[in-house]
């Protein structure tokens, strides 16, 4: 494992980064169609704004939920690698799911944490993240040990070229600001289906 | 695979099923009276079988490998799939994902838990209410039967089905005075 040497020790050290920016960042370095799992809410809003890929799932609902379907995908195409995005809030909701993908261990699975501190859909309400929750410290104590934040835009690219090269799980934890996401994800859910399995090549 | 045994016990049965269907992922809540299913899924090296944190997890983790090529299972218990609802209502019913989900009913006949009981009549309501497909099996005669018609059916109508194994045939979990 080679990490980054810029590595923040805790979640106050590292930069607060925008969420359209660095996702628009992770699919510029995405060459192999790789699968994207986006959560609900603005996680996904941002990933449909960066632009529509075959291989993107956008979720609407069954909030928490990104890291156990990305884990069935790469799962079910140990190939191809697997990116599931997912909030803050989300994750705080299904933390066992971060001990099931390290017991399970599977070595093309990434999962990217968008970390606000807050619940901004709903209104900017604060999440425990803003009051000492580390979800990448909690993720390393899951048995995730390529568990890491992103220090900058720089470093956040890095882990991901790293995440798409060697072997995983990984997880990479952002701090983003509470800008508004750039577009809104077409809400039909057979849709989103049918066309990402066809760009998994299962249809 | 025809050389598979199609007799025995309805844990047998089941996992013989699950393999003419190709369902090789079974995700679980553990539970007492699925024991004997789950011992069998984890010895044959033909299934994928692990525990997870929360019966939701399992739900997702299926969903994912359906739309990757995979099928799975998620076995747990009736208090378990109580926890399911929201996520049932926004991930395999509206996408047309169709999951498999298999229930050990507890709460009825010789049931010693007030808690089991209460919350396994909130089961069936929402089954029915979110459309699934939701077979409660009794006797073993039917087992295979039952088993293979609704698979082909979730298949056929990319819908969500859950099997609901009665104490008739499983001898359930009894009060241990």
């Amino acid at each position: 494992m080679a990490l980054p040497a810029n590595q923040p020790a805790s979640r106050d050290q590292a930069k607060v980064m925008n969420r359209f920016d660095i996702t628009k960042r992770m699919v510029a370095l995405l060459r192999h169609e790789e699968a994207v799992i986006g959560g609900i809410g603005y996680t996904n809003f941002d990933l449909w704004a960066v632009g529509h890929r075959a291989q993107n799932f956008y979720m609407l609902g069954s909030m928490g939920l990104a890291v156990p379907i990305g884990l069935g995908v790469a799962l079910a195409q140990p190939g191809r690698k697997v990116i599931a995005l997912e909030g803050d809030g989300s994750i705080l909701m299904q933390l066992g799911s971060l001990a099931t993908v390290a017991a399970r261990a599977p070595k093309n699975f990434c999962v990217v944490i968008m970390d606000n501190g807050a619940y901004q859909i709903t209104g900017g309400q604060k999440a425990l993240t803003a009051e000492g929750a580390d979800v990448v410290a909690i993720a390393r104590a899951c048995g995730l040990r390529q568990s890491v934040w992103a220090a900058d835009e720089g470093a956040f690219e890095e882990l991901i070229a790293l995440s798409l090269k060697e072997d995983g799980p990984w997880l990479i934890g952002c701090r983003i600001d509470s800008e508004k996401p750039k577009d809104t994800t077409e809400r039909d859910p057979p849709i989103i289906k049918d066309r990402f399995m066809r760009g998994l090549g299962v249809k | 695979m025809a050389d598979e045994t199609l007799a025995g016990t309805w844990y047998e049965m089941v996992a013989a099923a699950l393999k003419r269907h190709k369902v090789d992922l079974v995700t679980y809540v553990p539970d007492n009276v699925l024991r004997p299913l789950i011992d069998l899924v984890h010895a044959d090296p033909y299934f994928t079988a692990f525990a997870v944190a929360r019966e939701e997890e399992g739900l997702g983790i299926n969903a994912g490998a359906w739309m990757g090529g995979r099928r799975g299972i998620l076995l747990m218990q009736t208090s378990g799939f109580a926890t399911l609802a929201n996520s049932l209502a926004s991930l395999p019913v509206p996408y047309q994902i169709p999951t498999l989900m298999l229930v050990s009913e507890r709460g009825t006949l010789g049931e010693f838990n007030i808690g089991q009981q209460m919350v396994a009549r909130t089961m069936r309501p929402v089954l029915d209410t979110l459309l699934i497909e939701s077979p409660t099996i009794t006797r073993i005669d039917e087992l295979e039967f039952i088993l293979d018609r609704a698979m082909t059916q979730a298949w056929a109508t990319q819908s969500p089905c859950c099997f609901i194994l009665s104490p008739l045939l499983t001898g359930g979990k009894v009060f241990a005075a």
